[in-house]
């Protein structure tokens, strides 16, 4: 019976992922590709927003992955703790960057369309600022991981850090929520994504999602991929030294 | 561990250490503000809440540093974590020391600076119930961040990175149970959530403490 725990050996990780990257990748470009081309040239324009509705296509799916990458790195934190697996420390800092970045995409598409439509490119709307807080979250993590020398305690702290800074960033969440209704009326700057949308948007979205999904599978095992690559490289450089 | 916290405050009171310095940083902060701003009563009055808050804030972060590092230093947290008296005690006192001596002063000036930035009357109260509820939570979190960057030769930098999103929450309520109280507005639920945060914090977080800083000296 093939559990996933056998792939927490790097040699049996290595093996998969070498043909299973490329597979992922391709899928990704692909599938990304159709979302967004399908998005971009083959719907309609909003009624009321005009061809601005369409970067709705790069930007939830990029907010979701910011908030998926964090879960995935808290998961794999967990099995860091708990299990020992050292493949499961690498992703979760393979995984770090890419959050990092969805978040700013998140955070940048959020900005150019807000600007047409709310007549403003930044506003503390909760949404916005948990988004915010979020990305200085990601920034605390790779900064932990480049701080330190040595990788088993590298690996260590920021897995605690990562389960504690989720506390916490859920908490700000919250608190910026309650913040904001608290000083402003209830500005309903955020429209629900996919509630009340038409299917014309909504498949292709959905497409589009899916391929950002793979977009961050594929760069995660890659990161991985390097992560251990770089660690077999130290460990021959140390056998050189001792021989 | 009535010995160590005493042992603490003696350290932060007498070796030219961080005592009065984070005082002095509120201060100043509390001057500089009203240069930047202006000196008009209605601008100031608004933000007030807000600046005394974040003074605050701040002026816990600039002494976080020493809680272990001169101990990291010279040895004795070696000595500490392999003492009778269990690692997350330590850290629990390390934190009421640091509380007592960067917190627990804040409370006590902060109406003083308030006066400056012309806070509405009704929110004195406020001011130093949501500060006294609120600063444990500061020196817990920061006692968690120490510990995370202890080894670090230069963690004062990342350390602020680290600790001041997770101070967002504490702020949130804080500044808005002042405000809120400026505005003669009901501040049960705030007050409530912020307590909430620093019970949870107090609780829970020495243990995170102690297991990082057992990573950190292994």
């Amino acid at each position: 019976m093939a559990s996933i725990w056998e792939y927490a050996n790097p040699l049996k990780f290595m093996r998969t992922t070498d043909w299973l990257l490329p597979v992922v990748a391709l899928a990704a470009v692909i599938v990304t590709a159709t979302g967004l081309i399908w998005g971009f040239f083959f719907t309609p324009d909003d009624f009321r927003q005009g061809a601005t509705v369409k970067i709705v296509f790069l930007h939830v799916p990029a907010a979701m992955m910011a908030i998926n990458a964090w879960v995935m790195m808290l998961v794999a934190s967990l099995v860091w703790l708990i299990r020992r697996h050292h493949v499961s420390a690498l992703a979760a800092k393979a995984a770090a960057p890419v959050g990092l970045i969805m978040t700013l995409i998140g955070l940048i598409t959020g900005a150019v369309w807000g600007q047409p439509m709310w007549g403003t490119w930044w506003a503390w709307d909760p949404r916005l600022t948990s988004f915010l807080i979020l990305f200085l979250f990601y920034l605390g993590y790779l900064a932990l991981w480049a701080a330190i020398d040595d990788p088993d305690t590298g690996a260590d702290l920021t897995a605690v850090l990562c389960l504690v800074g989720t506390v916490f960033a859920v908490l700000s969440r919250y608190a910026a929520i309650f913040w904001n209704q608290g000083l402003h009326q209830g500005a309903s700057l955020s429209v629900a994504p996919g509630t009340r949308m038409d299917w014309a948007y909504k498949a292709p979205l959905y497409v589009s999602m899916t391929g950002f999904g793979l977009i961050f599978l594929a760069l995660v095992l890659a990161g991985t991929r390097t992560e251990i690559r770089a660690r077999r490289m130290k460990a021959l450089v140390a056998r050189e030294r001792m021989a | 561990m009535i010995a160590l916290l005493t042992r603490d405050l003696r350290l932060a009171l007498r070796a030219g250490g961080g005592f009065g310095l984070g005082l002095a940083f509120f201060l100043i902060l509390a001057v500089l503000v009203p240069l930047g701003v202006g000196p008009e009563t209605q601008t100031l009055a608004r933000i007030a809440p807000g600046i005394l808050w974040v003074g605050a804030l701040l002026a816990c972060l600039l002494s976080l540093d020493r809680i272990f590092a001169l101990d990291f230093e010279d040895g004795s947290l070696d000595l500490l974590a392999t003492a009778p008296v269990p690692l997350e005690a330590v850290v629990s006192i390390k934190a009421l020391a640091h509380w007592i001596t960067t917190g627990l002063p804040l409370v006590l000036v902060s109406p003083v600076l308030g006066l400056l930035l012309f806070l509405p009357g009704e929110s004195y109260g406020w001011l130093i119930v949501s500060l006294l509820v609120g600063t444990p939570a500061l020196s817990v979190i920061g006692t968690f961040g120490a510990a995370l960057t202890v080894g670090l030769k230069r963690g004062g930098l990342l350390l602020s990175l680290l600790v001041l999103p997770m101070y967002v929450p504490t702020l949130v309520f804080g500044a808005e149970v002042v405000s809120r109280g400026a505005q003669g507005l009901s501040i049960g639920t705030p007050l409530a959530l912020l307590a909430g945060i620093t019970a949870g914090a107090v609780a829970l977080l020495p243990f995170a403490s102690a297991l990082v800083l057992r990573i950190n000296l292994r």
